[in-house]
């Protein structure tokens, strides 16, 4: 399983900041640090989940990583090639290795093109094997992912959810990626559905030894499919380690704080919510210190004043915690 | 039939049945008419509508149902370049200017401004002025506006589709621009594009018949329709009749257009597509 000596992947002190303008001229007013500074690992046939509220950064860490969005500083290695981030364009020979997957199974593909041609769009584009061998690879694909191949002649509003987010996956295929950015995959789809999913992201998982870096608000989810878990929290990551030692004894404040408030099998296990203030700082005007201290039930001043780095406390387990 | 539900609309069935009929007067003329444009019958001058000049004569005695037809063919081809061209170009504009954005958005759309600050008779104008008459010089004068509304339309609606997920995901397979652009976006946003295009026939058609009313158009004898038109009001008082026809040609013919483009408009609303896209399986 999971080797931590050899990362397929290595990203360090990725940092994406978006600029606020503003007025006539378009001056800068502000700076949005979506991505303030996230360094992870993922080995070859590992899933990473990344946790975090809506808008801690979490996906456009996914879209830094396929380059989608422009990092702004910090370094992104695969396994035996070079840093992309200060890249111009980034290279084809690293898209083949990592493809993603959206959240949304019905603006990922286009309502105008039929199946057959957007499995096949990745083998065009990279301009993979002869017709009719692209034509016997898009129908082994769709099988692989548990779609009929006569069905490829179909446009993609004639699927549902769960079978267009098959065909996303497909396309994410295609290419033989090492590692596939999961970008909330099963967050659009029916309960039952997301299971079959995650099912199948766990087969091809096995079969294919691919590495996943899963990216999910839903920590159900995440611990039903995580390796290794990294919890967010205002850009930055806050805890990382294993997912038991996340899910069962997690170190830092906000990391307990998620965990209590997902929701419990029992009615009879109702939670208690503490005291703790839900009001979420922005990324815009992010809290001096630690970023959590308005929300922390531990905070004192030393967290107002100085931001705890992320420091190993057992085994892989890391948090970034002045009182943990 | 999902399909014959969609076409059941009034404006876009009438509109499409002028247009028509108007493509088969221009396209069939010499069948249609047993005159010849410049032939002179001058024992029927100012007929009006009789059996063998169905809407009478002009004081030439020349026949005007077949002026009517023949210049149809001058209207329409002159309508057809510069649509086709307008679109042409107007699209590319958009198409680079919202998907690229920041200093290439910048730079077109105000150019597109400078030629959207002109008012578009005198730039038409100007330009026949400078290039003199013909059917090319007038679709360019035509062309010279129009191309500037397919711009902003398909850049407003480029800048929807390329945050849309299918277009990120060929950006991360490493698409090329030009085929993001021409296989994920432009198909998305051809239906507003058809839409305009389809009202752009009803607008250079009367552009081009108020370059001629003024004297820009093609030169006579070719049988235009704004130049028909003027010809009549000459004659306003005692002949009404020959501006009339003319004018309601003209009017019928623009009409005819808008209809066709407001039906199409109906047909092809993303709401509608949605709607129907909506009920899966």
């Amino acid at each position: 399983m999971p080797d931590a000596a050899a990362p397929l992947l290595s990203v360090e002190n990725l940092k994406v900041h978006f600029a606020i303008r503003s007025g006539v001229f378009q001056r800068q007013v502000g700076e949005v640090k979506a991505v303030d500074g996230v360094s992870f690992s993922i080995g070859p046939g590992e899933t990473l989940g990344l946790v975090g509220e809506s808008g801690c950064g979490k996906s456009t860490t996914g879209l830094a990583l396929m380059g989608l969005v422009k990092a702004t500083d910090g370094h992104i290695a695969m396994q035996g090639a070079e840093d992309v981030t200060q890249m111009r364009s980034i290279p084809r020979s690293y898209r083949r290795r990592m493809q993603i997957i959206f959240q949304d199974p019905f603006s990922s593909l286009n309502p105008r093109q039929r199946v057959r041609d957007i499995i096949r769009a990745p083998l065009d584009i990279h301009g993979i094997g002869a017709t009719e061998e692209r034509r016997a690879e898009v129908a082994k694909l769709m099988s692989l992912v548990g779609l009929r191949p006569d069905q490829a002649d179909n446009f993609p509003h004639q699927f549902s959810g769960g079978q267009r987010q098959r065909i996303g996956i497909a396309r994410a295929l295609a290419l033989k990626p090492d590692i596939i950015v999961c970008d909330e995959p099963v967050s659009a789809l029916d309960v039952s559905v997301q299971a079959q999913i995650l099912n199948l992201l766990a087969d091809l998982q096995k079969e294919l030894g691919l590495s996943y870096l899963f990216i999910s608000h839903d920590l159900g989810v995440v611990e039903h499919v995580s390796h290794r878990v990294a919890v967010m929290y205002l850009g930055k990551i806050v805890e990382t380690g294993s997912k038991e030692a996340i899910f069962t004894k997690p170190l830092h404040p906000y990391s307990e704080l998620l965990l209590r408030s997902a929701p419990a099998h029992d009615p009879r296990q109702r939670h208690k919510f503490s005291a703790v203030s839900d009001d979420i700082p922005s990324a815009t005007r992010k809290p001096a210190g630690c970023a959590f201290h308005t929300r922390c039930p531990l905070a004192t001043d030393i967290c107002r004043q100085i931001e705890p780095r992320l420091e190993r406390k057992a085994d892989g387990h890391s948090v970034a915690c002045h009182h943990r | 039939m999902r399909l014959s539900r969609r076409f059941r609309n009034i404006s876009l069935i009438l509109g499409m049945s002028i247009v028509l009929a108007i493509v088969i007067c221009a396209v069939f003329a010499p069948y249609l008419s047993a005159h010849g444009i410049e032939q002179m019958d001058m024992r029927n001058r100012f007929s009006g509508p009789t059996l063998t000049h169905w809407l009478g004569t002009d004081n030439f005695g020349r026949d005007l149902w077949t002026r009517l037809i023949y210049g149809a063919r001058v209207s329409l081809t002159i309508a057809c370049i510069s649509v086709t061209a307008s679109a042409l170009i107007g699209t590319t504009v958009g198409l680079a200017a919202g998907y690229f954005g920041g200093w290439t958005d910048l730079i077109l759309m105000r150019i597109t401004d400078i030629f959207l600050g002109f008012p578009a008779i005198v730039l038409a104008l100007a330009i026949v002025a400078v290039l003199g008459p013909g059917i090319v010089n007038v679709a360019i004068a035509i062309i010279v506006v129009a191309w500037t509304e397919y711009a902003r339309v398909v850049r407003a609606t480029t800048l929807v589709l390329r945050e849309q997920n299918y277009v990120q995901a060929a950006r991360a397979l490493g698409a090329h621009p030009v085929r993001i652009l021409v296989k994920e976006i432009l198909p998305n946003a051809i239906g507003p594009i058809i839409v305009l295009a389809s009202l752009g026939f009803g607008t250079a058609i009367i552009s081009e018949s108020a370059l001629s009313f003024l004297g820009f158009g093609l030169p006579p004898p070719a049988p235009t329709w704004g130049w028909t038109l003027a010809y009549g009001t000459r004659f306003m008082r005692d002949e009404p009749w020959l501006a009339i026809i003319a004018g309601a040609t003209i009017m019928v013919t623009v009409l005819g257009f808008n209809l066709l483009g407001d039906g199409l408009r109906d047909v092809l609303d993303p709401r509608h597509l949605s709607r129907s896209a909506g009920k899966k399986k």
